[in-house]
């Protein structure tokens, strides 16, 4: 099965591929033939897991040489797949879930027309991130990187007859490519300094290479991470992502796609090991964003886009578990796992609740749920109280480790990023219940024409399914450090150390914390009426419901500047350049009118200029004496 | 007799072959006058050819003849295909490359 994995990448793609070409005639099988593509994926990867299970642990990774790529002399790139537990968690991630995800939505995109297309995308996605986390080099990772973005744009602009989706999609695609640039500069960095970009090279050759490379190659890995993974400054595009079909919101910007920053630098481990400030910029990125985002999801009325909040803050949980180097990139991929789950459930709860009630987004406008959707209730109550953190459910067993892992170190560094990951959990606690309690308790705040009414069954199976696994999966994994074990030949063995306070007493403090959040949430928006506008509060509040101005700063310090310079370079090209060019042009007509005038059509005189010519030719040679 | 008269002979003749060309309007006196700069040229290879005691340029001087003879040829044909087209055969008549 090992050798076989190539296939997880190939078979969505040529499905991708029928789906787009095949037309109308597809309508009545694409989505099946889609979520077929999906699920072989998983029976795919799931052997090659059985298979690896069976190895002993020095030997659980297996390279799959492709082809040879470009070969270019001293430079030779080969295409090749690498399977080892990290790569393999991934796929049974990816193929798992997003199967999960494509039969979702064969019931949640029945109406559309598009249908297949909409599959074909899902298809395409899957393709590029099982190709992303597979690649053996950067270069090839580069390329599913790329085809995340675009498919991650195709299904955010997929309703793109709506101008303000389009736009979004069009945000999103811009702000990774200021992503991308960091990928490629790291590359470029790789090749100048090791001489390769496969991920072997890389690791052989960071111990010959400067501490100055090493930074600036994992601060350009970092710039990536923060594109791909909606981590400040790169943050803005998630929030307006959620234009995309609710599936695709679950599956790309909850679950998989947006964890590839976390993927990239928990693989590129041995750069980031020798570079140890550009670690702590990791670090310190992760607990501002997870602050951050935690802060706007507290404050955010649309459903979906709460919850993107909570995507970034949970993604920022991950990236400070992987800043803190070996101790922490176990407990970053267990998160990503088990956020993947319930992300991905309570997301699919959300699309379960806008089917059920007109497409609306607006918290305000639910309340009283639990009763008319009571399978949504328990699966988004599950996840709830996974992402909570709330023993012994997923969230648990993943976040207490990031945080215990947050307050290890010396001096000052563990009590910020053990304080903010701290607050971070309270905050959680806080805007998740306050989501969770205006969704499906307190009074129906229901407009008139709502009706809410259960999903159907392919809807709330793969809910269930999920919220299965939000629950058990992380007990599952915890016991007997079984994910830590899996991971160790990829992350290394880390050693134990002492966080600075007791562990008990970071447990105690956060479920505390968690318990206080969850009260004040109650009160607020459990308990008491909720007014079904937006009340202007505070400064802080209205700051935090504009997503902290992000896109007022991007468009002040980058936009405006930029559109500026090339306003300049516009005017400098017409007035310079294009000045000289067409003065030159216009010589060469006024020429050609001079030189007109000989060409007279008499051959008399055409011999005349041939006689003097001859004359002239003469002189200079008998006077020239040549 | 020295073999530089036939030089001059040779521009004496070149030159008035070249003033017919020039001078005169009806093409089969220019056409002449072209022969005539021709056979000036062959004068000239010839004398030079004696002068420097080589035979290359009788060689080059009948090599012109027979390229003069094709020329002549195909000479006479384009004026007879101007008089037919024109009814005149005036070197001034035909303007049509003017610029």
């Amino acid at each position: 099965m090992l050798d076989l994995i190539w296939l997880v990448i190939a078979v969505p793609l040529v499905s991708s591929g029928i789906l787009l070409l095949a037309g109308r005639r597809a309508n009545a099988w694409g989505h099946w033939l889609g979520v077929a593509a999906s699920a072989s994926t998983f029976v795919v990867g799931f052997g090659a897991f059985l298979q690896m299970l069976g190895m002993a642990g020095e030997e659980r990774s297996h390279a799959v040489h492709l082809y040879s790529w470009i070969p270019g002399g001293d430079l030779q790139l080969d295409a090749g797949l690498l399977v080892d537990p990290l790569s393999l968690t991934f796929v049974l991630l990816v193929s798992f879930v997003g199967t999960l995800i494509h039969v979702y939505s064969v019931a949640y995109m029945e109406h559309d027309p598009n249908r297949r297309i909409f599959f074909s995308y899902l298809n395409l996605f899957v393709a590029a991130m099982l190709l992303l986390v597979l690649a053996d080099s950067y270069l090839l990772l580069f390329v599913g990187w790329e085809g995340v973005g675009l498919a991650s744009y195709l299904l955010i602009g997929f309703w793109n007859h709506k101008p303000a989706y389009a736009t979004a999609a069009k945000k999103a695609f811009v702000v990774n490519r200021i992503g991308d640039i960091g990928l490629i500069l790291a590359m470029g960095l790789m090749l100048a300094s090791f001489g390769g970009v496969d991920f072997a090279t890389v690791a052989d050759g960071v111990s010959g290479a400067s501490t100055a490379t090493l930074t600036a190659t994992g601060l350009a890995l970092l710039l990536a991470a923060c594109g791909k993974s909606a981590q400040f400054p790169l943050q803005s595009w998630l929030g307006d992502a959620m234009a995309g079909p609710t599936p695709v919101s679950a599956l790309i910007h909850a679950a998989t796609m947006v964890t590839a920053g976390v993927y990239l630098i928990v693989r590129s481990a041995p750069v980031f090991e020798g570079a140890p400030d550009a670690q702590l910029v990791v670090a310190a990125v992760g607990a501002l964003t997870l602050i951050m985002g935690a802060l706007i999801g507290m404050a955010k009325d649309d459903i979906k886009k709460a919850l993107a909040a909570s995507t970034m803050s949970q993604i920022g949980y991950m990236m400070l578990a992987a800043g803190l180097g070996p101790i922490g990139y176990a407990f970053a991929i267990f998160h990503l796992v088990t956020h993947g789950f319930f992300k991905a459930g309570m997301f699919l709860g959300a699309g379960s609740v806008m089917h059920g009630m007109n497409d609306q987004v607006d918290m305000r406008r639910f309340g009283a749920l639990r009763a008319a959707m009571v399978t949504t209730w328990v699966t988004f109550g599950l996840g709830w109280l996974a992402i909570l953190g709330v023993p012994p459910f997923s969230g648990f067993w993943s976040k207490d480790k990031i945080i215990e892992a947050a307050f290890v170190g010396e001096g000052v560094q563990p009590w910020i990023l053990g304080g903010a990951a701290l607050v971070g959990a309270g905050l959680t606690a806080f805007y998740m219940s306050r989501l969770f309690f205006m969704t499906f308790h307190g009074k129906a705040r229901w407009t008139d024409d709502q009706h809410p009414h259960e999903s159907p069954a392919l809807m709330t199976v793969p809910m269930i399914i999920l919220a299965v696994g939000s629950a058990f999966l992380g007990l599952f994994l915890a016991v007997g450090d079984r994910f830590a074990h899996w991971l160790e030949p990829v992350t290394g063995h880390a050693e134990h150390h002492d966080p600075v306070m007791p562990i008990w007493l970071i447990m105690t403090l956060t479920l505390a914390l968690v318990a206080l959040g969850v009260w004040e949430a109650w009160r607020r928006y459990g308990a008491a009426d909720v007014p079904t506008e937006a009340p202007d509060v505070s400064l802080a509040t209205v700051a935090a419901r504009n997503d902290f101005f992000q896109d007022s700063v991007n468009r002040g310090v980058f936009e405006r500047p930029g559109t500026h310079l090339t306003r300049t370079l516009v005017y400098a090209d017409a007035a310079v350049i294009d000045r000289a060019v067409n003065g030159g042009a216009q010589g060469w007509p006024k020429t050609g009118e001079a030189v007109r005038r000989a060409q007279s059509g008499q051959v008399r005189s055409y011999a005349a200029t041939m006689v003097v010519g001859l004359v002239i030719v003469v002189l200079i040679v008998v006077l020239g004496g040549l | 007799m020295d073999p530089i008269n036939f030089v001059i002979l040779a521009c004496v003749l070149f030159a008035i072959g070249a003033a017919a060309v020039l001078v005169r309007r009806n093409a089969i006196i220019a056409f002449m006058g072209v022969e005539l700069m021709l056979n000036a040229a062959n004068l000239a290879l010839v004398a030079f050819s004696r002068i420097h005691g080589q035979v290359d340029g009788q060689v080059m001087a009948f090599f012109v003849m027979v390229v003069a003879a094709a020329e002549v040829v195909v000479g006479l044909a384009i004026i007879i295909a101007v008089f037919r087209a024109r009814q005149t055969i005036s070197l001034d008549e035909p303007a049509e490359l003017k610029g």
